[in-house]
This record gives structure tokens, sequence and C-alpha cells, in this order.
């Protein structure tokens, strides 16, 4: 086992820190019920069932999570994972989030590739798809929300142009973000100019 | 790992993406999409729709996508090498980064970069839902089951896993 990370949490009321099996099982129990969106799963998991973090530092940490690069859940995993037990930590998280559920969702590829000609599994995987883009859909909608609650000329001028870009031009993601990131980090400074 | 063989391909695509997955795997579908369907020809479109629709119904992160992609193209070394890809050089910069975190959450670059990034974020998803309701409308009631999805689950606090269950049925039971 690792040396534990010196530990920045505070120790009055927190339960004693998870063990790498914990982290393991802690992880995989989000990852088998979590459908369409786990965030809200796993802060259930967390914070209320297994008190490992406080509200506050989940917050803050699915705020770093989101930040960096990569898919937010499993940034969390290995921030969590590493934050009670270093590197077996992270990994351990991060393999009770992925690798069971991986294994799960190759079994349904393997299941829906074998019926597919099945007209009734085709139809339905037809019907599924169709709830899976509405669900993006309403994704997209609840992230825009703040958009036109407070508008912000610039925020939705580049949001606009992501989608134009990627929808209705052939332009690359890396060549647009590298493109608009910048543009729009600049007007992010520009419209807090000022701001405490 | 020779030149025809499409791991290096799987793993240099993935790789190239993550890094630009702010927002989670879904802000990057498009992107994927792009490459899978209209470069490398791995999938169809409905395929690609399918594979996504697959992933999301199935229990995990939704980046899991990736895993089944990788599946498809190359078998079990292809859903390794493309997951290994799309979570790796990630999860080692989450690992650097949670542990000097402290220092600079307050810092207002931070909050400018952040503040920077979500409208394109936002944008990305926007078009990743319009990429796959495409991929996935094949009759206009299929159209019209998406929309009624986006809709619902805007306005209500349902969870995804019964509108992807109505989907499922109505699509067996042929009526969408």
């Amino acid at each position: 086992m690792a040396d534990p990370l010196p530990t920045s949490l505070p120790q009055d009321t927190a339960p004693p820190p998870p063990g790498i099996g914990q982290l393991f099982l802690g992880f995989l129990s989000v990852a088998v019920v979590a459908f369409g969106g786990v965030l809200p799963i796993a802060r259930r998991a967390l914070v209320e069932r297994h008190r490992w973090l406080t509200p506050d530092e989940f917050t803050e940490l699915v705020g770093l999570a989101q930040f960096l690069p990569g898919p937010n859940i499993v940034n969390l995993s290995v921030i969590v994972g590493a934050r009670f037990r270093g590197i077996p930590g992270a990994l351990a998280a991060f393999l009770g989030l992925t690798a069971v559920p991986a294994v799960g969702v190759v079994l349904a590829g393997m299941v829906f590739s074998r019926y597919g000609d099945v007209t009734a599994v085709a139809d339905m995987l037809a019907g599924l798809a169709a709830a899976a883009a509405g669900l993006v859909l309403a994704m997209a909608a609840r992230m825009a929300e703040p958009l036109w609650r407070r508008p912000q000329a610039h925020a939705i001028l580049i949001a606009l142009l992501a989608f134009v870009g990627i929808v209705a031009t052939p332009v690359s993601l890396p060549v647009l973000m590298l493109t608009l990131g910048p543009v729009s980090i600049l007007l992010a400074w520009w419209a807090q100019r000022g701001r405490p | 790992m020779n030149e025809s063989s499409p791991l290096g391909a799987l793993a240099l695509h993935f790789l190239v993406i993550s890094l630009f997955a702010i927002g989670g795997a879904n802000s990057v579908l498009p992107e994927m999409h792009r490459q899978v369907v209209d470069i490398a020809g791995w999938m169809t479109d409905a395929q690609f729709a399918q594979t996504f629709a697959i992933a999301q119904a199935a229990p995990g992160p939704n980046m899991l996508v990736v895993t089944l992609i990788g599946w498809h193209v190359a078998g079990l070394w292809g859903a390794l090498i493309a997951t290994l890809a799309m979570c790796g050089p990630t999860c080692v910069l989450a690992y650097v980064v949670g542990g000097v975190w402290d220092r600079f959450r307050e810092a207002r670059w931070r909050r400018v970069v952040q503040g920077g990034l979500v409208p394109l974020t936002i944008g990305l998803i926007a078009a990743s839902g319009v990429l796959l309701s495409e991929g996935a409308a094949r009759t206009p009631a299929t159209a019209a089951f998406t929309l009624v999805t986006a809709l619902v689950l805007f306005f209500t606090r349902l969870s995804p896993l019964w509108m992807l269950a109505a989907g499922g049925a109505l699509g067996a039971l042929g009526l969408i």
C-alpha cells in the first residue's frame, strides 16, 4: 500500500479515509446505477452514503474535474482516489468506475450486433438512439439556460460559432477550439474587467 | 502495430480527442463522428447513433461510447486501446493537477478561463445533439420522439432512463 497522501480533510467529523478496496467498490457502486447522468449519483454516494467528501468539497472537485480535459466523472474518480490513497487509490477508483461497466457495454454491443438482423431488435435500437439524441439536446439546453437568463452577447456569439463551426463546416474540433478558445477566454476576461 | 492496423489510428484519434474534451465526452462526439464515420468509414451514421445509444442505456460513465467504438472497429484490443487512449493522459493530468489544485483554485485567471470555456462547451454539446438526432432520425416519427425526449428532459426532472426505455419500447413495437 502506498504511503497515504497528506490529507487536507478535516478529520473531526469525517469517517476514516477509505481503503483501496473501498474506493474500488464505492465507484463501482456509482457506475452500476449510473444511467444518463453520473454526477448526481456520485454525489449521493460520495457525500451522503460514504461521507468521504463534504458537499462543498464535492462541488469544488467537480468544478476541477469539469475544468480539466477528459471525461468529467473519470477525472473525479482519479482526483478522489488520489486524495485518499495516492496512485493506487486513483487506479482503484478509476477501475471501479470503468472496468465492470466497460465489460457490460461491450456485452450489450455484442448482443445487439448478434441480433441486429432481427427486425424488433433493430427497431428497438433505433428508438433507443432517438431517445439518446434527445437526452443530449436537453443537456445542451439546460447548460445554455444561463445564457438567456443573463444574456451576455459574447458568450452567445461563441456558443453559436462553436455550434455552426461543428455542424455546418468541415473544421476539425482541435482547430475550432484552438481558435475559438483563446478568443472566448479573452472576451470573458474583457467582460470581467473591473470586477473583484 | 503496422500501418494498416486500425489500432494505431484508434489510439491516436482518441488521445487527441481526450485533450479537447472540455465538458466531457459529449462535447467531442461530433469530432468522433467525423473521424469514425466520415474519415475512416468505420461505421455508418446510423451505427454511430446506435452505438452511442447503447453506451447511454448501459450503466456506467457515458465515455464508454469510446470503448464500444473501439470494440466495433478492432475487437477486444480496440476496446482496450480506445478506452486507455481516451482516459490515460487525462487521468495523469487530473492526478497531477488534483494535487496542486488548492494553490490556484481561487485564482482569477482560473475563473476567466472557465468562463471562456463554458459557452464553447454549450455550442459543442448542442452540435452533438443535432448530429446524433440526424443519425437517429430514420422516420419523421423517430425525429419527433427525439424532440419530445429533449422537451421532457428539459422541463421535468424525470430520469433519462425512462425516456430511453420508452424509446426502446416504442421502437420495438414498430411505433416510431
